[in-house]
């Protein structure tokens, strides 16, 4: 199976792939973000593969990391295949100032909430969704949680010699 | 109750207030506030093997205006702060709070940017109940404590009580 | 003519049909509803976050808050991840305890599902039932952890201690007596004609759509589609258990319940045999400078005190690279997806949530049908609000 997906996305989108990667056993194709609708909609119509599950999708922030010059945020579409049991991944990189990409509404319903919860926690903004509001931090909430760059907020835990002071919130 | 605001500060009550302390612990209604984690303990007290009926307390009411007790029972995020306040407003005189779980004391293991660190920065708490979540045992405890604190209550401090008591 | 306008009505946060934290806000013509859109994020805890500071064994705990009603499975589904990310093989014994705990864990998780289910469309004694059954299953978790329900007793490389030594004799109790009670419980709903007309043809979905929403578990099963993580992709063990797979056909709230009911009955089959045919052998694999070693060599011997001070305080260089671990929850496919750059912490720890998915499909089961099919649609979805905001 790890043989056919291959062969698959080399022959018809050959050039867009940037890196093929495999680590414990766990297939994964760097792609470059234009071409993810198309090759998901192939996904799709390609039968004998039956790669028709969208498992989940997931964003990481490479912030300060040697990795950042490839691209400060990285997206990874997790798909299954359910008749041949099989999972691969597709990773985007994205710029760090105003990511944007295509969103995957219209192929499958379950990447509505999914990509709601990415803008939410990330910032990254996909172009064409139906309803792209927080979901889950409060509304008064400003920046995006999962950044890097946005702190813990914690609160020093007031013990008998600071317990008269307010708490101390550390960013 | 209106009749307490009109006994003078010169009279002193003990077998009213004993009457009517008697009364309201022992038939406290619960508006359990269930969030998270400890709402699944609370649901276990409730339940047959650590009844909590035999303390009078098996009715709940799922409206606040119904309600005495509110049991806060979980992990109050930022965004539900106001629905909590709101919540306790509705809620009729007399009225007690149990913070229950550490979650709903101090913060408990969360300490970021999303949990409020201890519901009594929002509202004030008469019984903290530690524990994560705590046994229905210790809910149990927490319950026989506060039905001694409502003992120890008298129907002429109640009014400027709760006249501080909803800040 | 009075032109008809809808009625919007706002299932509020506090809620006691919403299994927590809920919001549904309705639109309303007449008692049909016409448009449902859930606004969630009253519970949001920021845990992905939290597990970004802390070390790989302190961020356990944290797992097991998620999913209150199935702890276990919490923990075994990151554990199984970092495992896969040292490249670290457990022990047989090890395996076959994971499994059944984990199954306990469905077993109690299903019990409260049908307890909470039934009480929201009517049925208030099938609560008391399903938390008396409860109350031996945590008998189980108190007696191997210390802790009724967050018990983090599966950890990195093994179990936290050895297994107790009336464990089996506990599990098949458990065994033997949820068997026969469930024949009661269906006696008391499934021929319900008040139940059957609650449930029938309430909350259907087709198979296509519930593919194309991504659902899992029950909700898929119960579609007709036959896809259980354990048999397609087994893990922990799995591979040597004797089940069956029970699956829907019209995808409504009734074969959801029936299809639940059964999962118990296959559990309990899976925790007899995981008793009946545990080997022996230790409870912790033996991987110096990443799995604590156990607390007897700590105490005796120099080289596994400082492994555990070292272990403990400044945990263990992961490789880099990123894993994906999915396991079978009771909720549906639960996934942790660990990413490392090479440091002692997580540097992205995701959580793919089964309830969080399958709540985004309640729009689709609802709309069109009468108001009080909402509160059967929350219920046979079979949400936690934990997992939901996390």
């Amino acid at each position: 199976m790890e043989e056919k997906v291959r062969s698959f996305l080399n022959s018809s989108f050959g050039e867009a792939i940037i890196k093929e990667d495999n680590f414990r056993g766990q297939q994964s194709f760097y792609i470059k973000p234009e071409v993810l609708i198309p090759i998901c909609q192939a996904l799709l119509e390609n039968g004998e593969l039956d790669v028709r599950f969208l498992a989940d999708i997931t964003s990481l922030d490479w912030l300060g990391h040697e990795e950042e010059k490839n691209g400060r945020f990285e997206l990874v579409y997790n798909l299954y295949s359910l008749s041949h049991r099989y999972r691969f991944f597709l990773k985007v990189r994205l710029p760090g100032d105003s990511p944007r990409i295509n969103t995957l509404t219209p192929l499958w319903e379950g990447a509505n909430w999914l990509e709601r919860e990415v803008y939410d926690m990330m910032g990254i903004w996909f172009e064409g969704h139906p309803d792209m509001t927080k979901i889950l931090t409060p509304d008064e909430l400003e920046g995006h949680p999962l950044r890097k760059d946005f702190p813990l907020t914690w609160e020093q835990p007031q013990f008998s010699w600071n317990k008269d002071q307010p708490p101390e919130v550390v960013r | 109750m209106g009749l307490e605001e009109k006994i003078p500060d010169s009279v002193i009550l003990t077998q009213l207030d004993k009457m009517v302390n008697w009364g309201r612990k022992w038939s406290i209604w619960p508006f359990g506030f269930g969030l998270a984690c400890c709402a699944i303990e609370m649901m276990s007290t409730f339940a047959s093997h650590f009844d909590l009926a035999r303390y009078g307390m098996e009715v709940t009411r799922a409206s606040p205006r119904q309600a005495d007790l509110m049991i806060v029972a979980g992990r109050v995020s930022v965004k539900m702060a106001p629905v909590v306040k709101t919540l306790y407003e509705q809620m009729p005189n007399p009225k007690w709070v149990i913070a229950m779980g550490s979650c709903a004391s101090c913060g408990g293991v969360f300490n970021n940017y999303a949990i409020v660190q201890g519901v009594d920065r929002i509202i004030p708490v008469d019984i903290y109940i530690p524990g994560c979540p705590p046994r229905p045992e210790q809910l149990m405890d927490g319950i026989l404590k506060l039905q001694e604190k409502i003992e120890k209550e008298s129907l002429k401090d109640q009014h400027e009580e709760w006249g501080r008591r909803t800040v | 003519m009075p032109e008809e306008k809808t009625v919007t009505l706002n299932m509020g946060p506090q809620h006691p049909a919403t299994h927590g934290v809920l919001r549904v806000v309705l639109e309303l013509d007449g008692e049909t509803v016409v448009k449902a859109r859930p606004v969630i994020g009253y519970l949001h805890t920021g845990i992905e976050k939290t597990m970004e500071s802390k070390l790989y064994y302190h961020a356990l705990p944290a797992t097991d808050r998620m999913d209150y009603l199935a702890p276990m499975s919490n923990n075994l589904g990151y554990c199984l991840a970092v495992e896969k990310l040292m490249d670290i093989e457990v022990p047989e014994k090890v395996k076959w305890a994971r499994a059944c705990l984990a199954e306990l864990t469905r077993v109690n998780s299903h019990l409260v599902w049908l307890g909470t289910h039934a009480i929201d469309l009517g049925a208030m004694s099938m609560l008391l039932y399903a938390f008396r059954e409860r109350e031996l299953v945590l008998d189980v978790y108190e007696a191997c952890g210390g802790q009724r329900m967050m018990t983090s007793y599966i950890r990195i490389g093994g179990l936290a201690h050895e297994l107790p030594k009336d464990f089996d004799k506990k599990v098949l109790k458990i065994v033997k007596v949820v068997r026969e009670r469930l024949n009661d419980y269906e006696k008391l709903l499934t021929d319900n004609e008040i139940f059957i007309n609650r449930t029938k043809g309430v909350a259907v979905i087709s198979a296509e759509d519930a593919i194309n929403y991504s659902l899992s578990g029950p909700m898929l099963r119960g579609s007709g589609v036959k896809h259980d993580l354990r048999k397609a992709n087994p893990y922990s063990g799995y591979e040597n258990f004797d089940f069956e797979i029970p699956v829907g056909k019209n995808g409504d709230a009734y074969d959801r319940y029936l299809l639940r009911l059964e999962e118990i009955r296959q559990s309990l089959r899976i925790a007899q045999q995981a008793i009946e045919g545990m080997p022996e052998g230790p409870y912790r694999a033996h991987v110096p400078g990443v799995v604590l070693p156990p607390k007897e060599d700590v105490l005796y011997k120099m080289e596994s005190l400082i492994f555990h001070f070292k272990i403990i305080t400044e945990g263990f260089q992961a490789p880099f690279g990123a894993v994906y671990q999915a396991i079978e929850s009771p909720k549906g496919e639960l996934g942790f997806y660990i990413s490392s750059d090479g440091s002692n912490k997580p540097h992205r720890v995701r959580v793919r949530p089964p309830a969080f998915v399958n709540l985004a499909a309640l729009p689709r089961l609802v709309e069109g049908s009468l108001f009080s099919d909402v509160v059967c649609a929350i219920g046979s979805i079979d949400i936690v609000l934990g997992e939901v905001d996390r």
